[in-house]
């Protein structure tokens, strides 16, 4: 293997390894650098797993209910080990099916730990692998995809002991399974763990700083998904700062401030889920003058850093932290090195799914944001109760809710929680990029009998036009 | 793969056109070159051909419609078996939009037509707008033409980005400026722009009463003078340079002229003589048949005359092409011709588009003396008033003869005072001594 290249890849999480296939087929030589499994966080410890996590709770939730649909189901049980080993192996087809893609694509995989230092059209990148070896390589380009990690408040105890403080990867492949859990953060990753495990009947309690839970969500699906949240069994404390967190000989000893109020929660385990920091450590930033702002890299609407040859795409250049953000801001970072005119990113047409139960999906502006940026507003709403597809699945429990500038017809947003959103919501993301307006959305037929007839009868709604409620 | 026909720049200045005649209909084989419409212009009645063979799908524009706007699609023509070539087309040269969109009577097809201009139907995506629902609407909605953007989306799509940095271009503020008209003046005048009209007070604003007036549409080639003659007189810095002459020798030597050949069909007119002499004064001096341009001035190698001939419901000025190596006869003869087919306007484009120099005639009018206003691009524009017998002065005492006054506007930015002045010398010296054109 020769040790030039035209591009070389720093990690190859869904960021980093997209962007090397698409690399490779505009022509390019590329390599990627990896210091532990191809697919990084998403594929192996993060989104992938996780939905294999969550497909056990889906399925022994479903079992539990299974006289509801006429069934008689008797002696269910769960094996943590069993349920986690699936979503282990899950990963771990992840891995081999990436493992598959550099191949295939010709790319170069480098394993080791990369870091940067000055080179001619580009940093070099030297690379040290397990061994404590050391090689250096030299490209055209070098696109940092090093992803984040989760974000840690030592003064406060929120940080990893590995035992009874977790942070989402620990989480993921539990040491031991937790009697009751403490949750602080109800972001996607917080949410998500906290359904995981009360689904499995671990009492859970949530604390968020903020006045809401999921707080980038629309003011009402944050609403509507609290009762839903708390029908599953979580407890939920909103407004309330964790003050200290410690490890006791039982568990977990935590002090919270509610309305100026202290007091003491207790549990077997912890979950820090508040929020995530880039991986901008040791990788020589700092010698090369890369300009960084708040634990990521700064960089211009295609991906360039202020230092010559060297570019960053994906969680590491900063929010949202979504592993499709990831990939595509990648392929519009490789275009433009590549001397295509690829469309820059525009972050409001960019979904996210939270896969607790139920699940939350959104895009755009929320009904609160589009106002406060002066856009007057037509909102619509629909009932999962409206909608004979949910009521056939068990499933009569959610909402659909449309922002539209009301001059104008443009979707500003669309904000979903119930069942299967997360599939649904790609429909208006189409819509969105489209730039259709509420008339192509009214004109479109939506087949029967789905739960994407909610998404139709939302829109007419914000028209005044609904016709199932 | 169905392509647009859409609505022909057949001169640089036309903007609309009246769709006079089809001469096909939805359903008919075309063949490159045959003649499909007939299209009113400003000028002039013409005949568009298809380029392209097919068939016509549809009819977009019926016949009669007045003020089609350039480039509007006027009909769809079909392929005949051949969806992928058009596309292919559209996706390797990219540039082929722009160069079509680009209204230019020099294009290739019309060398194969010389005599007939032609429809420049392209497989190209740009005959029909192609933007996204919400883009149209922020067009509707903001009074912006989609037809005038560029799109920045796929293929050349326009969205909302692109309507929305339309609507902060300088034109478009400026507008949206001339909705409160009566503060606009001001500023319109301060920032003038060949695409701002003055802004408008109905007539009775202006105390005409109400029902003291009809009404008479604008019609095109009326458009055509108000917007050329506003922008000229506005951004030409121009001045008058005036001048008698003495034409007893002229008058004579053309009476000889015509009586000695006019069996041959020969009838030369002052005008004709004026044409030949003012050609052979810019050959004289050079410096004088030039334009003004940005890049530089371009001095012309030929006098091309523009002659203007009043028909009716305005002017239209026919070109005597290098009038300075043509014999008067010759001139004659093309004048004649000329300006009988501009009063029935089948003048073709390249008879009336162009010129270095033009001539306004008013003295079978009566008109003594007038200065007309600049034909842009021309550095200057000649008046010639009546020819009438005058008290002069001749070797201290006072005689009759005919004199003739002549005044040149000169594009202050070309023609110099004293430039303008040794053009008109030698022009005089050409009316003043007939004989000298024939050297």
């Amino acid at each position: 293997m020769s040790n030039a290249f035209d591009l070389i890849v720093i990690g190859s999480g869904p960021g980093g390894y997209v962007t090397a296939i698409r690399a490779a087929q505009l022509g390019m030589k590329v390599a990627i650098v990896e210091r532990d499994r191809l697919g990084g966080i998403c594929l192996n410890w993060g989104c992938i797993p996780t939905k294999a996590l969550l497909r056990s709770a889906e399925v022994y939730r479903n079992f539990k209910h299974a006289d509801e649909f006429g069934l008689s189901v008797e002696g269910v049980k769960f094996d943590p080990a069993a349920v986690v080993k699936r979503s282990r192996g899950v990963a771990g087809r992840m891995e081999k099916g990436v493992q598959f893609l550099m191949k295939k694509n010709k790319i170069s995989v480098i394993e080791g730990e990369a870091r940067l230092e000055k080179g001619a059209a580009a940093p070099k990148v030297i690379v040290k692998s397990k061994d404590g070896k050391e090689a250096s390589y030299e490209a055209k380009h070098v696109i940092l995809a090093t992803g984040a990690r989760a974000r840690e408040i030592p003064a406060a105890g929120l940080k990893s002991d590995g035992k009874k403080i977790w942070t989402y990867r620990d989480a993921m492949a539990p040491p031991e399974w937790p009697e009751s859990l403490l949750v602080f953060g109800s972001g996607a990753i917080g949410i998500e763990f906290a359904s995981f495990y009360a689904a499995f009947g671990v009492k859970v309690t949530v604390v968020e700083l903020l006045d809401r839970v999921l707080p980038v969500e629309d003011e009402e699906i944050s609403a509507f998904a609290k009762k839903r949240f708390e029908k599953e069994g979580l407890k939920i404390l909103t407004s309330t700062e964790a003050k200290s967190l410690k490890a006791t000989a039982n568990g977990v000893e935590a002090v919270i401030a509610l309305k100026g109020k202290e007091e003491t929660l207790t549990a077997s385990h912890a979950i820090v889920a508040v929020g995530i920091t880039g991986n901008i450590e040791n990788l020589g930033l700092e010698t090369l003058g890369v300009k960084t702002d708040r634990g990521h890299l700064v960089t211009d609407g295609y991906g360039k850093t202020n230092v010559a040859g060297l570019y960053a795409i994906g969680d590491v250049t900063g929010a949202p932290w979504l592993a499709h953000k990831a990939s595509h801001e990648g392929i519009i970072c490789v275009e433009a090195i590549a001397g295509q005119k690829p469309h820059a990113m525009i972050k409001e047409r960019i979904a996210g799914c939270t896969y607790s139960h139920p699940q939350v999906a959104s895009v755009g502006l929320t009904e609160a944001k589009a106002k406060a940026a002066g856009r007057e507003v037509r909102v619509g709403r629909f009932p999962f109760v409206g909608n004979g597809k949910a009521i056939a699945l068990g499933e009569d429990q959610g909402m659909v809710k449309v922002v539209f500038d009301a001059k104008t017809g443009e979707l500003l947003g669309a904000h979903m929680v119930g069942a299967e959103v997360t599939e649904l919501i790609q429909g208006y993301v189409v819509a969105m990029n489209a730039e259709v307006t509420e008339q192509e959305l009214m004109e479109t037929v939506f087949p029967h009998p789905t739960l994407s007839e909610m998404m139709h009868e939302a829109v007419l709604d914000a028209y005044g036009r609904v016709l199932h409620v | 793969m169905t392509t647009q026909i859409t609505m022909p720049a057949l001169s640089p200045t036309m903007e609309e056109g009246n769709l006079t005649k089809w001469h096909v209909k939805a359903g008919d084989s075309v063949e490159p070159g045959q003649v499909i419409a007939e299209i009113e212009t400003d000028k002039a009645t013409m005949e568009v051909e298809a380029v392209d063979e097919g068939v016509i799908a549809e009819i977009l524009v019926a016949e009669g419609t007045q003020g089609v706007k350039v480039n509007t699609p006027i009909a769809t023509l079909a392929g005949e078996g051949e969806a992928a070539k058009p596309a292919t087309k559209q996706e390797t040269k990219p540039q082929a939009a722009p160069t079509q969109a680009k209204p230019q009577p020099e294009q290739p097809s019309s060398a194969r037509a010389p005599a007939k201009q032609t429809v420049a139907a392209e497989a190209t995506p740009a005959g029909r707008v192609h933007a996204s629902p919400l883009a149209r609407r922020l067009a509707e909605q903001g009074g912006i033409d989609l037809a005038g953007l560029k799109g920045s989306g796929p293929n050349g799509r326009i969205v909302k980005a692109d309507v929305e940095a339309a609507a902060k271009s300088p034109r478009a503020a400026q507008a949206a400026q001339q909705a409160p008209a009566q503060e606009s003046r001001e500023l319109t005048r301060q920032a003038p722009s060949a695409q701002a009209p003055m802004p408008h007070k109905s007539s009775e604003q202006q105390g005409i009463r109400a029902g003291s007036y009809d009404l008479v549409p604008l019609d095109l080639m009326r458009k055509t003078i108000a917007k050329r003659m506003t922008e000229s007189f506005r951004d030409v810095p121009h001045f008058p340079l005036n001048i008698d002459i003495e034409i007893d020798t002229l008058l004579k030597a053309r009476a000889e002229i015509n009586k000695r050949f006019g069996d041959k069909g020969v009838k030369i007119s002052v005008n004709d003589m004026c044409i030949k002499a003012a050609a052979l004064a810019l050959k004289l001096v050079p410096e004088a048949n030039a334009s003004y341009t940005p890049d530089g001035i371009a001095v012309h190698h030929h006098a091309d005359v523009a002659v203007a001939v009043a028909i009716p419901g305005g002017l239209i000025t026919p070109i005597i092409w290098a009038a300075e190596t043509k014999g008067l006869a010759q001139i004659s003869h093309e004048m004649a011709d000329l300006a009988e087919r501009a009063r029935t306007k089948k003048l073709k484009p390249e008879e009336f588009q162009g010129g270095t120099f033009s001539i306004s005639n008013m003295g079978m009018m009566g008109i003594k003396s007038f200065a007309s206003i600049i034909n842009e691009p021309h550095g200057m524009i000649m008046s010639i008033g009546a020819g009438e017998k005058r008290p002069v002065v001749k070797n201290d005492a006072l005689a009759i003869a005919t004199m003739m006054s002549v005044t040149v506007t000169c594009d202050h930015r070309v023609v110099d005072g004293a430039l303008g002045a040794a053009f008109l010398k030698a022009f005089r010296g050409f009316l003043e001594d007939p004989m000298a054109m024939l050297l």
